[in-house]
């Protein structure tokens, strides 16, 4: 289904359908556009010239976050006529696969699993790059990133909001208290935890709770380890299996995990036991910073929006992050996150304006104006991100010295990524030791 | 459910078994222990949705730190988990009032379509003889096994891409857009539901006495004037039944809705609106208890209104409950 043009027949149903469906149709119409002659059109002049078509959009991201999605693409669609139906859902890997197998595939999808964008591109369902879209990516966002969308050789898509996972939040307020210093060394990190048990408290506070992907932290604990204890090529060769999941250096990376999270001196901050860790939801994860109960709580820069309202966050706030150091420095600044990739299933004119203006600095500044985004996009003015902790994740993603890694379980095979990855790090958690539990992984990875 | 012999085709002795057995049944369960047994038991299974009521009134920030039983010793009531769900203006909360609709505009057709079709199929499979009867009864019969799900992608590209075969169009794409789509969601229900609709309304139909039908056809009635003057009258708590039956899982559907309509405000019903309600970061799950109210309300009149046909009609019907 490309792009079309609405017919505005009303369905000729009788009676009371025929009622209710008028009172769901009434709320779509009100196209009161801007003239596209005018000074504030002036940006969209290139992407003109498609008046009352319509370009669909699927996404994961839903509720609020979309609210700020469709504003911020709001003045692109008054000046160019253009309506983007934007529809997001929590089903949206699945969903995304049954349409594109129904033949019903959305214009444009924002996919955040490269694993995912990847297996969409060799099934031949993506569109590439115009040239003009190719020579715009290659100049608006950094290569560690594109080539998480290139298959092949191929370029499919651009990355759109990102986050950044190396950080370990912190209250300002206690570690001036105490007289502690951010610490920006793997070394210092310890030291501090090690003075907080001397006082007979607990460092730090996990939750991996999250349902039925209980378990998804911890893979964030032992990919940011992973990338720290080795190289990041030896981290690009476990992501795509050209090192055993059981491998010695993996074994290293997920100890190094174990030392902090599975050390009952270290753990639960305000919970308990290492044991509470499985049964502490990880929106609650980093809670007890704001009682006093726990100091470190290692998460990414989202976690903002799980505190309560009214949080002060910021350097001299109630709470703020730090970037998860580096343990051997001279090494650079390894950096763990993920995003979302715009790709595209259909290539009409109309589809091809709105990836481009997707791709646009206009676009990343008028989205990230709207508050609680960053984006890898080095067209965007720093200034134009108000939250603390999304302007520090955008110092780190911007950083030269930063080697940006995605997401690993992100970019693994579903079956072990966002399967017996997290079931392996609850049992590891839980008790089992490092072997047994990499044996297990690495004996569910798909041959 | 129990399979009731049909008493037409048996003998006296029968008849009167399965009354005396009904009515020790019923002296047993009449005493006072039972009686406290069964109250019990409701109530335990009734406490979960009990405190979700409770809950749906509590302040988002007492929802998110205390139990709903703590409502009573400090209690502190709002509407405002109604208000933000039924009314927000903002697409992030709720406005569950216009899916409400698409729900309704989802599940009534969804549940008068099978129905019209699959009684009218019945009675032809019951009482008018042509030949491969039997086998269309027993391939209706067999499609029961096939699990929906397996069906979803054909349909889908049946939708949108239409049917050829060895590069002939047969049937061209539907091309639905926006409100069209509860077209797709109207006809997959459909299909979905037949084969369960007519092997239940068959089994109903074909146990009517043959006299009614012979008697009515010497006095020249045709095969439409039975369906309608004799059959239907007599059916209809079977059709009470499978209505109540079709209703609920209609309403309570969110994967042929998801597939089929997709998630725009024009067409998504209650259930996948309530289903993305928790917000991205599933933060916002306050919101889920007033919305699973909202949407039980329909289904709950329907049912506490209708009941004693859907108690009556599947015990009546057969053996498919």
């Amino acid at each position: 289904m490309a792009v079309q043009s609405r017919p505005r027949q009303a369905l000729a149903i009788a009676g009371v359908l025929a009622l209710a469906l008028g009172a769901t149709a009434c709320s779509g119409d009100s196209e009161s556009g801007l003239d596209p002659d005018s000074a504030e059109c002036a940006p969209y002049s290139a992407f003109q010239g498609h008046d009352g078509e319509s370009v669909s959009i699927y996404a994961s991201i839903r509720d609020a976050e979309a609210d700020l999605l469709r504003q911020s693409w709001k003045q692109f669609e008054d000046c160019t006529g253009i309506e983007i139906d934007y529809d997001g859902s929590g089903e949206f890997e699945a969903q995304l696969q049954v349409q594109v197998d129904g033949g019903n595939p959305p214009d444009l999808a924002f996919i955040p699993q490269p694993g995912l964008l990847a297996r969409f591109a060799q099934a031949n369902k993506l569109k590439p790059m115009t040239a003009e879209q190719k020579t715009l990516a290659d100049t608006n966002y950094p290569a560690d990133w594109l080539k998480y969308a290139t298959v092949g050789g191929q370029l499919y898509g651009t990355p759109l909001g990102a986050n950044v996972k190396s950080f370990v939040w912190y209250s300002p307020k206690a570690f001036a208290e105490k007289g502690y210093q951010v610490p920006t060394t793997w070394q210092q990190m310890i030291e501090i935890s090690d003075k907080i048990v001397a006082e007979n408290k607990k460092p730090w506070c996990v939750g991996l709770e999250s349902g039925e992907a209980t378990g998804w932290p911890a893979t964030d604990w032992i990919e940011d380890l992973m990338l720290r204890t080795q190289p990041a090529e030896v981290y690009d060769q476990w992501t795509t299996h050209g090192i055993p999941f059981n491998d010695p250096r993996v074994s290293e990376a997920v100890d190094r995990v174990g030392s902090i999270i599975k050390n009952p001196k270290y753990v639960n901050g305000g919970y308990g036991d290492v044991k509470s860790l499985t049964t502490t939801p990880f929106q609650e994860g980093g809670l007890p910073i704001l009682q006093g109960q726990c100091a470190m709580h290692r998460q990414a820069n989202f976690y903002a929006n799980y505190l309560p309202e009214g949080t002060k966050i910021g350097p001299d706030g109630d709470i703020y992050a730090f970037y998860f150091p580096a343990i051997d420095p001279a090494k650079g600044k390894p950096v763990l996150g993920g995003g979302e990739f715009t790709v595209a299933f259909t290539d009409g004119p109309a589809v091809q304006a709105v990836r481009q203006y997707l791709m646009t600095g206009e676009y990343a500044n008028s989205r990230a104006k709207l508050g609680n985004w960053i984006t890898p996009n080095n067209k965007l003015d720093v200034s134009n991100v108000t939250q603390a902790v999304d302007k520090l994740s955008m110092e780190v993603l911007l950083d030269k010295s930063a080697v940006f890694r995605f997401d690993g379980s992100d970019l693994m095979p579903a079956a072990v990524g966002s399967g017996t990855l997290w079931k392996g790090m609850v049992d590891w958690v839980n008790g089992k030791d490092t072997k047994s539990t990499l044996d297990f992984v690495e004996g569910s990875w798909p041959k | 459910m129990t399979t009731t012999t049909p008493p037409a085709l048996t003998g006296t002795q029968d008849v009167a078994t399965p009354v005396t057995r009904a009515a020790r049944v019923r002296r047993r369960l009449n005493n006072p222990f039972a009686t406290g047994a069964s109250i019990l038991i409701a109530v335990l299974w009734t406490i979960p949705t009990f405190g979700l009521f409770v809950s749906s009134f509590r302040p988002e920030d007492e929802i998110k730190t205390t139990g709903w039983w703590t409502a009573f010793s400090s209690p502190q009531f709002t509407l405002d988990n109604y208000q933000e769900v039924l009314f927000g203006r903002s697409a992030s909360s709720g406005q569950l009032a216009g899916y409400f609709i698409n729900s309704l505009v989802i599940t009534i057709p969804s549940v008068l379509f099978p129905l019209a079709f699959a009684a009218l199929a019945a009675y032809a499979l019951a009482w008018i003889n042509f030949k491969g009867r039997d086998w269309i009864y027993i391939a209706v019969f067999a499609l029961q096994i096939v699990p929906l799900q397996m069906a979803l992608v054909p349909l889908l590209s049946f939708f949108s891409e239409g049917v050829s075969l060895g590069g002939i169009e047969l049937m061209p794409a539907w091309n639905l857009d926006d409100q069209e789509k509860f077209v797709q969601v109207w006809f997959a229900h459909t299909c979905f539901a037949l084969p369960v609709a007519v092997f239940l309304l068959h089994n109903f139909i074909s146990q009517l006495p043959k006299d009614l039908m012979e008697a009515a056809r010497v006095d020249g009635a045709t095969h439409p004037k039975i369906f309608r003057s004799i059959v239907l009258p007599l059916i209809v708590p079977a059709l009470a039944a499978f209505g109540i039956f079709q209703f609920l899982w209609v309403w309570n559907d969110l994967l042929v809705a998801l597939i089929f309509a997709g998630g725009s405000s024009e067409v998504a019903p209650l259930t996948v609106r309530l289903a993305e309600l928790a917000g991205t970061r599933a933060n916002e799950w306050q919101r889920l208890t007033s919305g699973a109210f909202i949407s039980i309300v329909v289904p709950l009149i329907v049912f506490l209104s209708l009941q004693r046909f859907f108690v009556r009609g599947l015990l009546a019907g057969g053996v498919k409950g």
